[in-house]
């Protein structure tokens, strides 16, 4: 995919300000891309109005599939493929196959809430990461604004909103990928 | 700094209102009324008398189930008010800032403590010989035909220092010491609390602090020796190494649903505004984590005498797997207490909403009655046991007794500690 994207920067120097600038930016209509800071800022995520994670929900499909597997193949094992008599009890002796569907449970759970992890969030090893701007590693807090999804409105309007709100510089950044 | 908190009332006490005594009341005497029905019932129907006397064992009386009822409660609801002294001790020991406003509800519980000490005591008095296979005297004479050498290896524990067979005084001192503690302990946190109420500063928080540690020290081992004595004993000849765990566990989340459901209810009825549905969500997972919690130790125990197969350990799980009286609950303890609670509390929002978490709790509660019940019955009645009314009604009668002792203990004192100095920071949570 060959296109050129340009993006809008405001940095801002303080969470709170920055807190406050999110909701004044989202009321007049602008769609923010994506802010970036140094360090967690609490209630960030809500301002911005992101939904909730839908990671538990894969995180229970992967853990069933980890109960059905080890179930399945305890039972495979025990009662077709190579039965044995454990301790006087049947082949097919559930409580014993607890412990390992519970491992296999917390495994594959684990495992598969990584790997959707790492694909919705695109981190593959050989990502290119897109760098806004370097000092949000540091100490400032970057707000993206995408100018294809401001389509509707004029540049320079954007620039002012962003001003207004409290920003400390407004930059052009363009990606070529 | 401006806090926030002082927009809330925080004077506020707890009105315990007729209208909620009346219908408590209610619930009591339809309780009683059942335990009436039940117990003229058990009376007439005298069938069983010759039954058990062909098991060999004792004949059996309609009033050993009435005992067996009354000792079920007594140690189920002991552990509900001694929890409620518990989970308010580890806020203070782990210096929880999020639960400060509702640290006072878990307190009232303790209310109950000195009325269960004496219920307990009278209870061992007058049904210890009913109850307790270890009372007969025969089993430590040599030259009985009854005597047993492992429960004579055990008598110690029971009669130490006087002869075994006689009188159990170190069984009776250490249910007269923890109690004793017990209480000594919540009427100390309730005296901080009534002076950090009336004085503020940090120093009745530190204080708190230090006597939750030296109370959770003693709990610690109290909680696993009232286990052994209490519910363990009965079955004498049996012993499983993880029991003090397990009976904790259950005594736990019966606690943490109690101390839940009062916090919901009282949100009902327009108090605690202060709280909102982040600290309910906390309660949530706590009830869902030890719910999960009490399974492992349930399923812990299980199995490994289920794999082991040793007849003297097994014999337990084979007395009650195989009744056509506790064969059922085995399955409908599992069900109430693991299965349910653990699918409905599964998501954020069940945790977060008043109405799953009432159902759940109620549900638990219930449930861990049925495991208590379990716990005792199979080994004091044998197939005399079951659920009837009699022990319908009793369960209702303790627990609306429970409910009247507790709420007219939290109208006492403040509802809210309004010198906590971590009130702002139980506000601002946020999860």
């Amino acid at each position: 995919m060959e296109r050129d994207t340009h993006f809008v920067l405001g940095v801002y120097e303080d969470e709170d300000v920055l807190l406050d600038a999110v909701k004044q930016v989202r009321s007049s209509g602008v769609k923010i891309h994506e802010v970036y800071s140094p360090y967690p800022v609490h209630g960030l995520e809500h301002v911005l109005g992101y939904k909730r994670s839908r990671l538990p929900i894969a995180a229970f499909l992967f853990g069933m599939l980890g109960t059905s597997l080890a179930l399945t193949m305890q039972f495979y094992m025990m009662k077709f493929d190579w039965p044995m008599i454990i301790g006087g009890k049947d082949y097919a002796a559930f409580p014993d196959f607890i412990p390992v569907s519970f491992e296999m449970t917390v495994l594959l759970a684990a495992f598969g809430m990584v790997g959707v992890f790492m694909v919705s969030s695109n981190l593959k090893p050989w990502a290119q990461p897109r760098i806004f701007d370097v000092r949000i590693t540091d100490d400032k807090h970057v707000m993206a604004i995408d100018i294809a999804n401001n389509s509707a409105m004029d540049q320079e309007k954007i620039k002012e909103i962003l001003k207004s709100s409290g920003a400390t510089e407004v930059n052009n950044k363009s990606f070529d990928e | 700094m401006a806090h926030e908190v002082q927009n809330f009332n925080l004077d506020q006490k707890f009105d315990f209102t007729p209208g909620i005594k009346k219908s408590i009341m209610t619930v009591l005497l339809i309780g009683a009324a059942l335990l009436v029905v039940g117990i003229v019932l058990a009376m007439m129907g005298g069938g069983h008398a010759e039954e058990g006397a062909e098991a060999g064992g004792h004949a059996f009386h309609w009033y050993q189930r009435l005992y067996a009822n009354i000792w079920i409660n007594n140690v189920y609801f002991t552990g509900i008010a001694i929890v409620g002294v518990f989970f308010f001790a580890i806020q203070y020991a782990a210096q929880a800032g999020w639960s400060a406003p509702i640290t006072r509800v878990m307190l009232a519980f303790g209310n109950w403590l000195p009325i269960a000490a004496v219920l307990m005591i009278v209870t061992f008095f007058v049904a210890g010989h009913d109850l307790f296979h270890w009372w007969h005297a025969e089993l430590f004479d040599k030259n009985s035909a009854e005597y047993d050498k492992i429960i004579d290896g055990k008598g110690a524990f029971f009669y130490w220092p006087m002869e075994k067979g006689t009188f159990p005084i170190f069984y009776i001192v250490r249910m007269v010491v923890f109690f004793g503690f017990w209480v000594f302990f919540f009427s100390k946190f309730k005296k901080i609390a009534a002076a950090e109420d009336q004085l503020g500063g940090t120093s009745h928080w530190f204080k708190m602090r230090s006597w939750s540690a030296y109370f959770l020290v003693f709990f610690a081992v109290s909680s696993s020796i009232s286990a052994w004595d209490w519910v363990m004993s009965i079955d004498t000849h049996w012993f499983s190494t993880l029991f003090g765990w397990y009976v904790f566990s259950s005594w736990f989340v019966a606690g943490l649903s109690a101390i839940t459901l009062a916090v919901i209810f009282l949100k009902g009825k327009g108090y605690l505004e202060m709280v909102n549905e982040n600290h309910v969500h906390d309660l949530g997972k706590f009830v869902f984590g030890f719910s999960i919690f009490w399974t492992y130790l349930w399923f812990s125990q299980f199995l490994l005498i289920y794999y082991a197969n040793i007849p003297e350990e097994t014999v337990y799980f084979v007395e009650r797997l195989t009744s056509d009286v506790y064969g059922g609950f085995i399955f409908v303890n599992i069900a109430m207490n693991f299965v349910l609670p653990f699918l409905v509390l599964m998501t954020r929002d069940a945790k977060r909403h008043g109405v799953f978490l009432k159902l759940v709790c109620t549900l638990l509660i219930v449930g861990h009655w049925v495991d208590f019940f379990l716990m005792v019955q199979p080994g004091t009645l044998g197939h005399n046991g079951g659920v009837g009314l009699m022990e319908v009604g009793m369960f209702l009668v303790y627990g609306s007794a429970v409910a009247l002792v507790v709420l007219g203990g939290l109208a006492k004192g403040n509802l809210i500690p309004k010198n906590h100095p971590m009130l702002e920071e139980s506000y601002q949570h946020h999860i």
